[in-house]
């Protein structure tokens, strides 16, 4: 299959191997992978604030770079989740608005691509560790993405998987939300970073980077020995 | 003090409340528990969702209809019924009923509703003594408190805090027991049930088909609240009129099961007028007052309408990490949590209130246990949006999100806005000034440690390979 793959902006500069370890997993597992260099963002920072006109010029830009594609993939659910889920109200009455919807049923994020679309269990991953899943929230609520990373995981050689109490419990990010009431983000990234303690994991793993800055960030200032690994980096490893 | 500075300096006090902190985690970890063993004697919750979602539907779009029908047959048992625009209004008809009645005391059952119009002021101010007779909301009110949480008004109390409030207020013993605190109130309770010249209720459902109201409660308050004086007031929003009788079928289980985990509740009441002729129970006089307090606004908002199916079962609280951690007393609402920050700009005004709705992560755990299938988040993005287009938001966001869309506009912008980026994250560790008083993204480094610009970004890496890919082996 010809994968068209979507790179978050916050992926694109501050967690690039996530992406590199995209490519490698859909090269090992012998697709075509293109990289539409047009692309920015899917619009959601703007969308989640209010500012939906600003969102929709941007999602505008996103329909140009992935015109087109056969099946997007994105290591993101909140950025999948914005263009599945969103894209249809925020193109509403527009004159792009069948296209929007045609390009929100060809996207995936990437976990969920491998499981549901590929039907993928075993990638031929091995990363000796122990490992425990955050249910990042658009992921969980949006795609209704639960069995697919802990069946991808609990085939993984060497890993050791481990539930934390709770897993679906929101980390507090909430993109603009983390800066405007950072008392209220790190409170609930609090409770989130002693559920990863309580567990004994080695790593949290998800599959969005968005909340993993944000668990990273709350860990290193708790100078918590667990580290944070997005889903890709785990299936890419050999 | 603005209400964005009000509820930040609250929120904090709150959230460094440990104490208060455990004692509400422990209740909604209590009320998950319970709720998930109940859900799963239903066959189908989520199909149950989709027609109380339906039912609720089908009872907004003929609101007119449907209220109209309630009053006709309620009028026709004798129940007198009132259509209030606001809550002075809806103040002020009370008022005059107990004027015209001769009523000095007044005893209450759990209503929001009357939280919402403050009622008990009201009657304060004119010489009626009230007192509230749901244990959680007497409590509440003898410690000089509005309810905590829409459901359980001192979820935040532990019995021993309880206690120490019997001692000091009542004269109880200091170390008495749940038992031994229930009987107090019990004691008290009785004397005021029995003295009291009207019962003041709210009402779960208005029922167009019979006329009746319904009542659910734990405590059988309500029954004699409704019951033994002599004049029954009934407070209800207009949006709680259901079209059936046996549209209960389906609201009464799943209310109890998502307010308290309960396959049905312990009294589920149903009021269908004043004492009838040859009857021996019942009040000489039953009102029931429709409220609009801004409901009718947002039954014009066809997007958002679907907020008033909310039948008030406090589920959206209970699994908001928001209200979680900060607390009801925090939001300084009528109604908090989810449902509190999605409803109150369109009663109190958004310029106002829209800080409720920001004040989100936007997890979606509220929509996924509404009962009534309402997108709660939804509806908190879209206030979020109807702030913009009013112009509510500051200059200093509007230029940014104006960078932001400009830098997104072309990869170009983009990348140049990245390198920039790059230079002053190196610039700013170089100098100290992250996580420093001066440094820009104080909001996240003050507590969290920084991610670090990539020396290289994905599609740099990419480019590269592409490179090397075309040059001849």
């Amino acid at each position: 299959m010809r994968i068209a793959l979507f790179i978050p902006c916050f992926i694109d500069q501050l967690y690039p191997k996530v992406g590199i370890s995209v490519v490698r997993v859909l090269e090992r597992l012998g697709h075509e992978v293109d990289f539409p260099e047009d692309q920015t963002c899917c619009g959601q920072p703007a969308f989640n604030s209010g500012h939906w006109d600003l969102a929709r010029d941007t999602a505008c830009s996103f329909l140009d770079a992935f015109a087109g594609a056969e099946a997007i993939v994105a290591p993101s659910g909140s950025c999948t989740a914005m263009v599945r889920n969103y894209y249809g109200e925020l193109f509403r009455g527009h004159v792009r608005e069948a296209e929007a919807a045609a390009l929100a049923e060809r996207s995936w994020e990437f976990g969920d691509f491998l499981h549901r679309k590929l039907g993928l269990t075993d990638v031929g991953a091995r990363f000796p560790g122990k490992v425990t899943w955050h249910d990042a929230c658009h992921g969980l609520r949006e795609l209704g993405i639960r069995e697919g990373p802990r069946k991808l995981l609990g085939a993984v050689r060497g890993l050791s998987f481990v539930e934390m109490q709770p897993s679906d419990e929101c980390c507090g990010f909430g993109g603009t939300f983390s800066a405007k009431f950072p008392e209220i983000s790190c409170r609930m990234g609090e409770a989130k970073a002693r559920a990863i303690e309580e567990s004994g994991a080695e790593y949290v793993a998800s599959g969005d980077s968005s909340c993993l800055m944000q668990i990273a960030g709350i860990l290193a200032r708790r100078g918590s020995s667990a580290k944070i690994i997005h889903l890709a980096e785990i299936l890419a490893s050999t | 003090m603005s209400s964005v500075s009000r509820f930040v300096a609250e929120s904090r006090r709150r959230m460094a409340d440990a104490h208060e902190r455990a004692t509400v985690l422990k209740a909604t970890a209590t009320y998950t528990s319970k709720v998930a063993e109940t859900k799963a004697s239903f066959l189908d919750w989520a199909t149950g969702r989709r027609q109380l979602h339906q039912r609720k539907w089908e009872a907004i779009h003929r609101l007119d209809f449907h209220l109209e029908t309630f009053e006709r047959r309620a009028t026709a048992r004798g129940a007198r019924v009132h259509w209030a625009e606001d809550a002075a209004q809806a103040c002020e008809i009370i008022l005059e009923i107990c004027h015209r009645t001769g009523a000095q005391k007044a005893v209450k059952s759990k209503s929001m509703i009357t939280e919402e119009i403050h009622l008990n002021a009201a009657l304060e101010e004119h010489g009626i003594a009230v007192v509230e007779s749901d244990l959680g909301e007497y409590i509440a009110q003898i410690r000089g408190e509005p309810p905590y949480h829409i459901v359980t008004p001192v979820m935040q109390l532990t019995k021993e805090e309880i206690a120490a409030t019997f001692h000091e207020k009542l004269g109880a013993p200091r170390d008495a027991t749940a038992e031994d605190l229930t009987k107090t109130a019990r004691r008290v309770l009785r004397e005021v049930f029995l003295a009291a010249d009207v019962g003041v209720t709210g009402a779960n459902f208005l029922v167009a088909e019979t006329g009746m109201i319904a009542i659910t409660e734990n405590e059988g308050n309500a029954r004699l609240v409704s019951t033994l004086p002599r004049v029954h007031i009934a407070v209800a929003g207009l949006e709680k009129v259901v079209p059936r009788l046996e549209d209960l079928a389906g609201f009464l289980p799943m209310l109890a099961v998502s307010g308290t985990g309960q396959q049905l509740t312990g009294y589920n009441t149903l009021l269908g007028g004043p004492r009838q002729q040859g009857e021996t129970d019942g009040p000489e006089e039953m009102h029931v007052i429709l409220l609009d307090n801004g409901r009718t606004r947002l039954l014009a908002d066809a997007e958002q309408r679907e907020a008033l199916h909310c039948i008030r079962c406090g589920a959206c609280l209970n699994v908001c990490p928001v209200f979680k951690g900060v607390g009801g007393f925090s939001y300084d609402t009528t109604y908090q949590g989810p449902i509190g920050s999605v409803i109150t700009p369109h009663f109190r005004g958004l310029r106002e209130w829209k800080h409720l709705s920001y004040a989100s992560s936007l997890c979606g755990a509220c929509s996924e246990v509404c009962p009534v299938h309402i997108d709660l988040h939804q509806h908190l993005l879209r206030n979020r949006r109807n702030a913009v287009d009013a112009g509510h938001v500051g200059a200093v966001e509007w230029i940014a999100f104006r960078f932001w869309a400009w830098a997104m506009r072309s990869p170009f912008a983009y990348e140049l806005a990245a390198r920039a980026g790059r230079i002053a994250q190196r610039l700013s560790r170089l100098l100290g000034v992250e996580g420093s008083l001066l440094d820009p993204a104080r909001a996240w480094t003050a507590r969290r440690a920084a991610p670090t610009l990539a020396p290289e970004s994905f599609r740099e890496w990419w480019r590269k390979r592409k490179a090397s890919e075309r040059k001849p082996s």
